[in-house]
């Protein structure tokens, strides 16, 4: 794959208030790419994405997103920079009081100059692309939990954002609901070019979406691996990584784990 | 790189129709970018193309479509999903191969707009009927409530060491100590506003001493307990509400229900029982500040403190104190009660915390009026 950074995450220190999460990362993310962010539980990876979509701010460093720092931005530079992306929060975050449609509709009606008859059909396909397009006029507390995931997946698109941040993706859904994801994700990104950044601990899907995946880890506060998922299964050198994508816990890592 | 993110970068001319007729056919060109910020320029007028060929074959060309994304996709199917005679059909021909394979995702027959749905108004007969059935349910939970409650709160009174005291006390500080600063400032204005909208027209008879005895009986009597009660119903009764409701959409209570604890005695017996504890208590207290108030107003119409309270100490008596202070125990289980009912009657959802807090105050002082209103005519039969 050509290398055409869309994200640039550059000297990124991070932490709640004494407590340094990671200190001093670099890397970047390329147009196009399933970009998985992986690590154990606790090591900062849903941190290190609010940081990228700009909700907290940095100790240190600069993300950059399509070449502007969403760090710094603020009023019209960042709202351009929250156009480009989508995010998918892990608990899906959809408005409880608004029908699965309306809240997609929510940022068309906001963004463009649409009609409300074009919004509806943009809406309903999003909809059906994550398969609940029989679902548009439930509310968010119809439905199951693995339901509302994909309806807030299909809200993130909902402008074809550039890039998508998705949160846990597939926790809570069955296993053919989750591949059926992976898919989606996979022919999104290669017939729109969209870049996903992922947030993931599903080894199967990891195999199956990621063209590149970091490995962040709590101990050394830092990226300790990061490539093609297969080829660090099969040659990385160090123990944690091989460890992690073997599905393996030692004496060792359980005693560090606890 | 690739055509679409080349033309990504090189950022492409803003979507562009063009129309023509050949053969007897309407030919649509489309071109540029189509995406939900461009399309919005080209979608009415590619229908309103559509619509005035109706029995034509339409051909939409889109070879010079540089990118299309979900938005540009909808658009397509929107011309695509029109019902029209099988010798007027319309293709898509040129669609890069990446935008065509995300057209192929849907079929356009199945995104056809439904008929609009006119919503079947009830008949009359059958709205009573449905607002009966609703209210008579609310009715039986709120006696089942009733009952639960009944049944804990006697289980309190005989197992006093079974109680959560130190959930009681917690309660009792956010019901009671962090009340006070409202509450005296409320009571002292209404002793204030009592007295000087008394003392105007009383002047006139050279009556002022005997505002002692209208602020003394009024506020004892009935404003200080209805007030006190009144702010007890907008501080702690949807505070109690909303923290019950939320547990109960974060699936807490269901966590109590599993681990056999009663959600009732474990949440709603404390509550009670530090509402009850406190209201006498912030009554006294709204009782005295409000009288200081009134008094204070009084010194500007030449009558002293000393002549005021001696005024109020000849007609006010105890049994006035204590007819105010009766109403105070039911008023907070009133208000504890509906608080805490609303909370377990909460929805799922984020605004279900919201409606929940507003139903327990608008309950609340709906009843503690008619309480309030029950209790005036007992004390008159009883000549209190």
């Amino acid at each position: 794959m050509p290398t055409d950074p869309i994200i640039r995450v550059e000297h990124f220190t991070a932490g709640y208030e004494d407590n340094v999460l990671m200190r001093d990362i670099n890397f970047t993310v390329n147009r196009g790419e399933v970009f998985v962010i992986l690590g154990g539980s606790g090591c900062g990876k849903s941190t290190l994405m609010k940081h990228m979509i700009g909700l907290y701010e940095p100790m240190a460093g600069a993300v950059y997103i399509d070449g502007d720092d969403i760090v710094t931005a603020e009023g019209d530079a960042r709202r351009a920079i929250l156009k480009k992306i989508g995010v998918m929060y892990q608990s899906g975050a959809l408005f409880g009081s608004m029908t699965l449609l309306e809240n997609i509709r929510l940022p068309l009606e906001e963004y463009t100059s649409l009609d409300d008859e074009e919004i509806d059909l943009i809406a309903q396909m999003k909809l059906k692309l994550v398969g609940l397009d029989a679902f548009s006029g439930h509310m968010p507390s119809e439905i199951s939990g693995g339901m509302q995931k994909r309806a807030a997946i299909a809200r993130a698109m909902a402008l074809d954002p550039t890039i998508l941040f998705l949160d846990e993706p597939s926790a809570g859904l069955d296993p053919i609901t989750s591949a059926e994801l992976d898919l989606l994700i996979i022919r999104l990104a290669r017939s729109l070019h969209i870049t996903f950044v992922i947030v993931t601990h599903e080894l199967a899907s990891i195999y199956t979406v990621a063209d590149r995946v970091i490995m962040l880890d709590k101990r050394i506060k830092g990226i300790i691996a990061e490539g093609d998922p297969k080829v660090l299964r099969d040659t990385s050198d160090n123990p944690w990584v091989r460890q992690f994508f073997c599905r393996e816990a030692t004496p060792d890592t359980i005693a560090e784990a606890a | 790189m690739s055509t679409a993110a080349a033309a990504r970068t090189a950022s492409p001319p803003a979507a562009s129709l063009s129309l023509s007729e050949v053969e007897g056919r309407r030919e649509m060109r489309l071109a540029g970018r189509l995406d939900a910020y461009s399309i919005s320029g080209v979608w009415p007028d590619a229908r309103a193309a559509l619509d005035s060929a109706p029995d034509r074959p339409v051909l939409v060309e889109a070879s010079r479509v540089e990118y299309c994304d979900g938005a540009g996709v909808a658009m397509l199917v929107d011309l695509l999903r029109q019902p029209r005679p099988p010798a007027a059909q319309v293709v898509v021909v040129g669609l890069k191969p990446q935008f065509k394979t995300l057209l192929d995702q849907f079929d356009p027959v199945a995104l056809r707009a439904p008929p609009r749905e006119h919503e079947e108004r009830l008949h009359t007969v059958a709205e009573i009927g449905r607002a009966a059935l609703i209210t008579g349910r609310d009715m039986r939970t709120q006696v089942a409530f009733i009952g639960e409650t009944s049944a804990a709160l006697w289980f309190a009174v005989t197992h006093p060491h079974r109680i959560r005291w130190k959930d009681v006390w917690y309660t009792c500080e956010q019901v009671g100590v962090n009340a006070l600063p409202i509450v005296a400032l409320i009571s002292f204005l209404l002793g204030i506003i009592l007295a000087f909208q008394s003392a105007v027209p009383m002047k006139q008879f050279g009556a002022e001493i005997f505002v002692a005895d209208l602020v003394g009986l009024s506020i004892l009597r009935e404003l200080g307990p209805l007030m006190t009660a009144i702010l007890l119903a907008g501080r702690s009764g949807a505070a109690f509400a909303a923290e019950i409701g939320t547990m109960k959409v974060n699936e807490e209570l269901n966590a109590l229900t599993t681990m056999g604890l009663d959600p009732v005695r474990f949440l709603v017996v404390t509550r009670i029982i530090a509402a009850v504890l406190m209201m006498p208590l912030l009554c006294i207290f709204a009782d005295l500040v409000g009288i200081l108030g009134g008094a204070l107003t009084m010194i500007s119409f030449n009558i002293p403190i000393g002549a005021f309270l001696r005024e109020v100490d000849s007609l006010v008596d105890i049994k006035d104190l204590l007819a105010g202070l009766a109403k105070a125990p039911v008023f907070a289980i009133l208000i504890a009660g509906i608080g805490c009912l609303r909370g377990l009657q909460t929805q799922t959802g984020a605004s279900a915390v919201g409606i929940s807090a507003t139903r327990a105050v608008v309950s609340s002082i709906i009843l503690l009026v008619v309480v309030d209103g029950i209790y005036a005519f007992i004390y008159y039969l009883l000549d209190i």
